[in-house]
């Protein structure tokens, strides 16, 4: 029997310096029932759920279990309370083994040899939910969907009753994810509930039964899932319908920019990562990449951006073949680059916007000579920035890890489009943004392409990938599946490709 | 309750300085506590430190020569530091200089006039200096060394080098039984001013070059690397800044400056190589406590480096009038750093005490 | 001949046991995230306050004792800075060293040079240490000694089959996932530093109270680096730390074993700086050796309790 039947949250606010996360939200869940949390990036879903499992104290507002008022100042409280909580990033020790990481602050794991207990614990579990892991691997060698399998085995093994997942799908195959929800309604139908964090509409359709809607903070909305379809949840979601495919000028794709050949890439840990890919891309030409993460568009990105070495085959950008591992030589053959970690790469959170305004240009004409800097007209170029691409920054000389997710990735862009490339390679440019400044960054990448540049885009989102798109190619474990047209994607076909059935 | 720590957005300049006041003054205090404890009188013990060190013309001139190499090494680490390249090799980077110089001095000074030799030492030991400290970003880019062991390592290494040299080839035959190698020629040494040990060169070579060092941290393409390098090395791959050759630069210009601070010490004091001790004398240490609270501004070491040359000298006088030992001055210097790293994060973040919720 | 080599091997154990237990130290240190440069300090310091307190005792076991407890404490400064400070560890690691040099300075000046009257004693295991060659090179040590290896046994069980030790381990590994299971993050790299500083502290009062016998400034002789450099050698594991405490043992004697030869003490005084950097080369030269140098995750990096 599950101890905890009911849950409530009442009148929580949570703010971070001067970002209120959350304003004054209620939610409530029953045991056996799957809820539904559904919010755009930054709506504030992630903070709600970290203070229910203790991570966050709230500024105001209360949490009842059964109706019985209760107190969670860290995780170890919430695990006793029964909540149990599975991060978008695994929290997961990618060196120990399974069954280490079951381990790891586990109550029930006696001091001396817990290797033993802990087995026994995993089988057991694993036989109750159909669970299949092997505890002695390492996490680092287990797929996206072994190591949730893992997250989940860790949150029942400490009873809990309620499991939050947070964005569970986002790495796993449309296969993987079915088999999660296999999981998860064995769970419910042993008295467990689960909140389910998403921004696919779909999946929240497809297995919940109840949803909340987040926006900006606030409680936006709230249905049982027979009372609302998509276009309802949407406009709870982002306050107005979804919006259609983009406009693009009239244009055909012209010659051959970019020219990829059998190429061969092995990842960190020395497996293969991109295996004998080949492809063109055209000047006045979007091609999309899709497919899930981790099947080799990371490698690909680098190889052609300078930052990786290939094994075999040739990255030729407008007939110069790429020689060197160097992202300067990739630079000045015209590759620009707005890279997957944008804080991580693409910024330099300490120093000024107007240094961080010719990353990588700050070797070209005008902006230095051979010993000077010319801080003059770099200030300058950097005002041009701010202003043609909209950045909201006090000044250019405004630090730039002070400045949101979304300026700095408008600034990043601006940085790489603004000297005229032949090709620009977007690795998930809007994630993570807000619907403004995500549209905005769309839209500049489509006059670019208008005005006769070719953009490599690679993405998770296929909302995305059609909006913007003119051509879409699906990557799984290194190859491409088959390529798609306008007239001949669906989200069945990419679906499908994506786990690893040719097109 | 319970103290959280939030990080502040804005530093004014005078914040800035009202902290480092406030950072050496707890540090003094924290040196009383340790000196009361060793049954010293603090206060008088500080006051002779400092009326040792700035309280007479004697005490000022023997700081300004003490701070000469401390400016000199001080900006050269600051430069490394400010691309996190941890050189903890200033001591055996300023042998090198010491070294390479006293074989230009010997060889050549017989020969050459002063006004060849002197510039020529000065570039001997500029080039001694920053092979030695190459070694280190060769080790650390092609081989992934951390820097901080291999420098380390190599400061041993080179002491027992130079202990070799003049024990051995390099033993002077006009010394008698002495470890010291003969005396450079007089075309190989810098005159002082009169009544001091200051030489009016190395004096100017020493604040030149912390402005140089300065300009170029700040102003250079050279230095935008070094600094893109140092707050984020993943951008600095992602820019295609050139990892290696930026590094070996930055240390050969680190390790030159030691090797410039080691050949004033020679060219001007000693005039002849001895061990390693009464060379270098913790110059190398000293100085990284030096760029520390010159906030890893070359130019900012000139004061930071005259500071510290004081507390060395009233080290001295102190020991002669109060009988204390030279590792009072360690003592004294190692509080004083660790007030300063702590500082650093206090002004970056602002403490506020909170009672706990749900109390 | 014979007796040549079971006295060389002899003394490399004595000569590894200082680098052992200051090594096995900086492990646990460093398995929790945090480096500390610190040790050659802390080793003076240790050695210094074990000479004094067994001094005017006449106890080594409590100048053992005292030397751990004042280094524990000693390195908890480090700890502050380094955890909830979150400062840079690399400077605040030298700024001990400064310290504990010159704090072992101040104390210990009035001791220099004096013959400590009762060092800490040896113990011949009863039929043990009378086995022919074995017996002299394995069981005629001191307290020391042996304390030393039980520790790194015990370490090694630790880390291997507790609790505890995956604990350790992962707050070294990854913070978050540790923090997001009810640990205590920065407690246990408190514990950790502490428990490193104490055994460097130990590391120093066997040099003090059992192998010299006396107190001079600069009786480390750069150990404290070593150890720095060894536990890179060791891996991160304590089979690694016996290894090349060792190893680092046997050059140390070498040394001298070398000097009648005629080769300058100089250069043999370089031996052990030199091979530290040619093994750290050795496994620089292959990527494999490369990815075995596999630190903590997060070494090195301050932790941020639930930091967006």
């Amino acid at each position: 029997m599950a101890r905890i039947q009911s849950l409530e949250m009442r009148g929580i606010s949570k703010s971070f310096l001067e970002v209120k996360a959350n304003r004054d939200i209620n939610l409530s869940i029953h045991a056996g029932e799957i809820l539904g949390l559904l919010g755009e990036n930054g709506a504030g879903k992630t903070t709600l759920m970290n203070i229910l499992y203790g991570l966050y104290l709230p500024d105001e507002g209360d949490i009842l279990v059964n109706g019985e008022p209760i107190r969670l100042r860290g995780p170890k409280d919430s695990m006793r309370a029964g909540i149990g909580m599975i991060h978008q990033h695994f929290m997961l020790v990618d060196k120990h083994t399974v069954l280490e990481n079951i381990a790891l602050g586990f109550d029930e794991a006696p001091f001396f040899f817990p290797h033993r207990a802990i087995r026994k614990k995993i089988e057991q579990l694993s036989d109750q939910y159909g669970l299949r892991i092997n505890p002695d691997k390492p996490v680092w060698n287990l797929s996206a969907g072994e190591q949730q399998r893992v997250e989940i085995i860790k949150a029942l093994s400490r009873n809990a009753d309620l499991l939050i997942m947070d964005e569970p799908t986002s790495v796993l195959t449309p296969q993987e994810a079915d088999e999660l929800f296999e999981i998860l309604r064995k769970m419910i139908l042993q008295g467990h509930s689960v909140i389910l964090i998403s921004h696919k509409l779909e999946e929240i359709m497809s297995i919940c039964d109840r949803v909340m809607v987040l926006r900006k903070g606030c409680l936006s909305g709230e249905a049982s899932i027979e009372d609302v379809d998509k276009g309802k949840l949407a406009e709870m979601m982002i306050g107005r319908q979804i919006a259609a495919a983009y406009d693009k000028a009239d244009v055909k794709p012209g010659g051959t920019v970019l020219d990829i050949q059998d190429l061969h890439v092995d990842s960190d840990r020395g497996l293969p990562a991109v295996r004998g890919l080949s492809v063109q891309i055209h000047s006045s030409e979007i091609l999309g990449i899709a497919g899930v993460s981790g099947n080799g568009q990371q490698e690909l990105v680098e190889t052609i951006t300078g930052l990786r070495q290939p094994l075999k085959g040739s990255v030729t950008m407008m007939g110069q073949p790429l020689k060197h591992v160097n992202a300067r030589d990739a630079h000045t053959l015209g590759i620009t680059h707005v890279p997957e970690e944008r804080i991580k790469f693409g910024i330099v959170p300490n120093l000024p916007l107007y240094e961080n305004s010719v990353l990588k240009q700050h070797r070209d004409a005008p902006y230095s000579s051979w010993l000077r800097m010319d801080y003059p007209v770099i200030k300058n170029h950097a005002g041009d920035l701010v202003n043609s691409f909209q950045v909201d920054t006090p000044s250019v000389n405004a630090r730039m890890k002070n400045l949101s997710g979304g300026n700095i990735q408008k600034l990043i862009l601006g940085r790489e489009i603004s000297s005229g490339p032949n090709l620009l390679i977007a690795a998930h440019p809007t994630y993570g943004l807000d619907v403004g400044a995500a549209e905005y960054v769309r839209k500049q990448i489509i006059a670019l392409r208008d005005k006769g540049g070719s953009v490599l885009l690679v993405s998770e989102d296929l909302d995305e990938l059609f909006m913007v798109c003119d051509r879409i190619a699906v990557m799984f474990e290194g190859e491409f599946m088959g390529e798609l047209t306008p007239d001949t994607w669906t989200i069945e076909k990419i679906g499908l490709m994506m786990a690893g059935s040719h097109g | 309750m319970y103290i959280e720590l939030l990080p502040r957005e804005k530093v004014s300049p005078q914040q800035n300085v009202l902290f480092m006041a406030a950072a050496l003054i707890a540090g003094l205090l924290a040196v009383s506590v340790v000196f009361a404890l060793n049954g010293v009188n603090p206060a008088v013990a500080i006051f002779y430190i400092f009326k040792g060190s700035f309280g007479s013309w004697y005490g000022i001139k023997e700081t300004i020569t003490k701070g000469m190499p401390l400016i000199l090494i001080g900006s050269g680490l600051a430069l490394a530091y400010k691309a996190k390249f941890w050189n903890i090799g200033a001591e055996s980077q300023l042998l090198a200089g010491a070294i390479f110089a006293t074989w230009t001095g010997l060889n050549w000074g017989p020969h050459l006039p002063a006004v060849v030799m002197v510039p020529l030492m000065f570039l001997s030991a500029f080039i001694g200096g920053a092979l030695w400290g190459m070694v280190p970003a060769v080790l650390k880019i092609r081989f992934g060394i951390n820097e901080v062991i291999s420098t380390l390592m190599l400061n041993y290494i080179a002491a027992e080098f130079v202990k070799f040299l003049v024990v051995g080839p390099w033993k002077g035959a006009s010394k008698g039984g002495y470890p010291y190698t003969d005396d450079l020629p007089a075309s190989s040494i810098l005159p002082h001013l009169s009544h001091s040990r200051i030489s009016l060169l190395l004096l100017f070579l020493a604040v030149a070059s912390a402005l140089i060092l300065g300009w170029l941290v700040y102003k250079s393409r050279f230095g935008y690397e070094i600094r893109v390098i140092g707050e984020n090395v993943h951008a600095a791959r992602y820019s295609g800044i050139n990892f290696f050759r930026t590094s070996l630069l930055l240390m050969a210009v680190s390790g030159g400056m030691a090797g410039l601070a080691g050949a004033g010490e020679l060219m001007s004091i000693h005039h002849y190589l001895s061990y390693p001790d009464s060379l270098s004398a913790g110059y190398g240490f000293t100085a990284i406590i030096v760029a520390w609270l010159a906030r890893l501004h070359p130019s900012y070491t000139i004061i930071a480096g005259l500071f510290f040359a004081g507390i060395i000298v009233g080290g001295d006088a102190i020991q002669v009038s109060m009988g204390m030992p030279i590792a009072a001055v360690r003592v004294f210097n190692s509080i004083i750093l660790i007030f300063l790293i702590m500082e650093d994060f206090l002004i970056s973040h602002r403490v506020r005490v909170r009672r706990k919720n749900h109390a | 001949m014979l007796d040549i080599i079971v006295s060389v091997l002899t003394r490399t154990i004595v000569a590894g046991t200082p680098l052992l237990l200051a090594t096995l130290g900086e492990i646990i240190t460093e398995r929790a995230g945090i480096i500390n440069l610190g040790m050659e300090g802390l080793m003076s310091t240790g050695a210094v306050t074990g000479f004094i307190v067994s001094y005017i005792s006449g106890s080594p076991w409590l100048g053992m004792l005292a030397a751990i407890l004042v280094c524990a404490l000693l390195s908890a400064i480090h700890g502050f800075v380094c955890i909830s400070l979150r400062s840079n560890q690399v400077v605040s690691g030298l700024a001990l060293t400064m310290l504990g040099i010159g704090i072992s300075g101040l104390w210990g000046k009035p001791y220099i040079g004096l013959p400590l009257p009762n060092r800490m004693g040896h113990l011949n295991i009863k039929g043990l240490s009378e086995i022919p060659v074995l017996g002299r090179i394995l069981f005629s040590h001191g307290w020391y000694v042996y304390l030393s290896v039980l520790l790194g046994i015990v370490l090694w069980f630790i880390l291997r089959h507790t609790s505890l030790g995956i604990t350790l381990r992962s707050v070294g590994e990854n913070p978050k996932a540790a923090e997001s299971q009810g640990i205590a993050v920065n407690r246990v790299k408190y514990y950790a530093v502490l428990a490193g500083g104490g055994l460097a502290g130990m590391a120093g009062s066997f040099l003090s109270t059992a192998y010299s016998g006396s107190w001079n400034e600069g009786i480390t002789a750069g150990r404290g680096w070593i150890v720095i450099a060894l536990t890179i050698f060791a891996l991160w594991q304590p089979g690694g730390a016996f290894l090349g405490a060792y190893l680092f043992g046997g050059i140390f004697v070498l040394q001298y074993m070398l000097q009648p030869l005629g080769i300058s003490p100089n250069i043999l005084s370089m031996l052990p700086y030199l091979s530290t950097l040619l093994v750290l080369l050795l496994f620089g030269l292959t990527a494999s050796g490369k990815r075995k140098m596999n630190a903590p995750a997060t070494l090195g990096e301050p932790y941020v309790r639930g930091e967006r």
